[in-house]
C-alpha cells in the first residue's frame, strides 16, 4: 500500500523524462554516430547528461578523447549517489551488478524524496525500469526518425528535465536552512562557471557546496 | 568508423564503473557521519545546479529564454500550491509549449 505512490511517481517520473530520448537519438545521429553507437550508449552508459555531453563534443568538432573524459567526468556524480543510496536502499551482493546501472538524476532523486526505505527501494526500482525502457526506445525512434519530428521544444520537452529535479528536491529544500544554501550554493557556482569551463563541468564543481555545507553542519567539537 | 565506437565504449564502460564504485566503497567508510552527510547533501547541490543551468544555459553560452523560465515559474507555483508531481511537469512544458506558440521565444 505504501508502495503504490512511489511506483507511480517513478514510473511517471520515468516516461516524462525518458520522452528527452527522442532529442538525445536526434541529436547523437546529426553529431556523426551512428543508429547503433546512439543506441548502445543509451543502453551501457545510460546516464543523459554524460551522453549529451559525448554527442555535443563529437559535434563540437572536439576530440573523440575529450569527448569520452568530458562524459565520464560528468558521470562521476552517479558514485556520490550510488555512495548516498548504498545506504539508503541497503542493495548487497550481486543484484548491486544490475543496480548500479539503474543510478541516475531521477532514480536518486526519487528515491530520496521517500520518507522509509521500501518506498525508496519501491520508487527506485520503478523509476530504473520506466526510465530505462523509455529512454532506450525514445533513442531509437529519435535517432532513425532524426530531423523528420518537430523541435522539441515546441512542446516544451526542454523544461520537463529542470523542472522534474526542482520537484523531485523540493522535499530536501524544505527540510533544513542548509539544504536551501547547499541548493542556492550549488546553482550560483554553476552559473557563474558556466561561461568558463566546458560543458558539464560547472555541474561537477557545484559537489564544493555540498562540502561546504557538510563543513558547516558539522558539530563543533 | 572505430574512432567513434572506442569513444562510445570508454564512455559506456567509465560511466558504468562509476555507478558500481559507489555501491562497493566499504561500510566502514559509510559510517563516517561527515561522508555521511556529505553524500546526503550532493544530490541537492548537484540537481539544484542542473536545474539552474539547463534553466538559463546553453552549452557554454548563458541565454535568456522567456519560455523556459515561465514554464520552470509555473513548475514552482505548483510546487507552492502542493501540486501532485505530474501536475507540476505538465504545468512547466504547457506553459512553455503555450508561450514558444504564441511566439515568445
Amino acid at each position: 500500500m505504501s508502495d503504490a505512490r512511489p511506483v507511480r511517481d517513478g514510473t511517471l517520473l520515468g516516461l516524462a523524462v525518458g520522452v528527452s530520448g527522442l532529442a538525445f537519438g536526434a541529436a547523437a545521429v546529426s553529431s556523426g554516430l551512428s543508429v547503433w553507437q546512439t543506441c548502445v550508449l543509451s543502453l551501457l552508459a545510460y546516464t543523459g547528461a554524460s551522453q549529451f555531453a559525448l554527442a555535443g563534443t563529437i559535434a563540437a568538432g572536439g576530440s573523440l578523447l575529450a569527448g569520452a573524459a568530458g562524459a565520464i567526468l560528468l558521470g562521476s556524480r552517479n558514485t556520490l549517489y550510488s555512495l548516498r543510496l548504498a545506504g539508503l536502499l541497503q542493495v548487497k551482493g550481486t543484484s548491486r551488478v544490475l543496480l548500479a546501472q539503474g543510478v541516475t538524476d531521477e532514480s536518486t532523486a526519487l528515491a530520496l524524496a521517500q520518507p522509509d526505505r521500501a518506498a525508496a527501494r519501491a520508487g527506485f526500482r520503478a523509476t530504473f525500469i520506466s526510465l530505462y525502457l523509455t529512454w532506450n526506445a525514445a533513442t531509437l525512434a529519435g535517432a532513425v526518425g532524426a530531423g523528420s519530428l518537430g523541435s522539441p521544444q515546441s512542446f516544451g520537452l526542454d523544461v520537463i528535465g529542470p523542472a522534474a529535479f526542482l520537484a523531485l528536491i523540493w522535499p530536501r529544500l524544505a527540510s533544513g536552512r542548509t539544504e536551501r544554501l547547499v541548493g542556492a550554493g550549488g546553482a550560483a557556482i554553476a552559473i557563474t562557471t558556466t561561461p568558463l569551463l566546458p560543458p558539464g563541468a560547472p555541474i561537477i564543481l557545484a559537489a564544493a557546496a555540498a562540502l561546504a555545507g557538510t563543513l558547516a553542519s558539522r558539530p563543533a567539537s | 568508423m572505430t574512432g567513434p565506437w572506442i569513444a562510445v565504449l570508454i564512455t559506456c564502460a567509465g560511466c558504468y564503473a562509476l555507478k558500481l564504485a559507489g555501491l562497493t566503497i566499504p561500510e566502514r567508510l559509510l559510517g563516517r557521519a561527515w561522508l555521511r552527510r556529505f553524500a546526503e547533501l550532493v544530490p541537492v547541490a548537484l540537481l539544484a545546479a542542473l536545474v539552474a543551468v539547463e534553466a538559463v544555459a546553453k552549452g557554454s553560452a548563458l541565454v535568456f529564454d522567456p519560455a523556459r523560465l515561465a514554464g520552470l515559474a509555473a513548475a514552482v507555483v505548483a510546487l507552492l500550491l502542493r501540486a501532485p508531481f505530474l501536475v507540476v511537469i505538465i504545468a512547466a512544458a504547457a506553459v512553455a509549449a503555450v508561450l514558444r506558440l504564441a511566439g515568445v521565444s
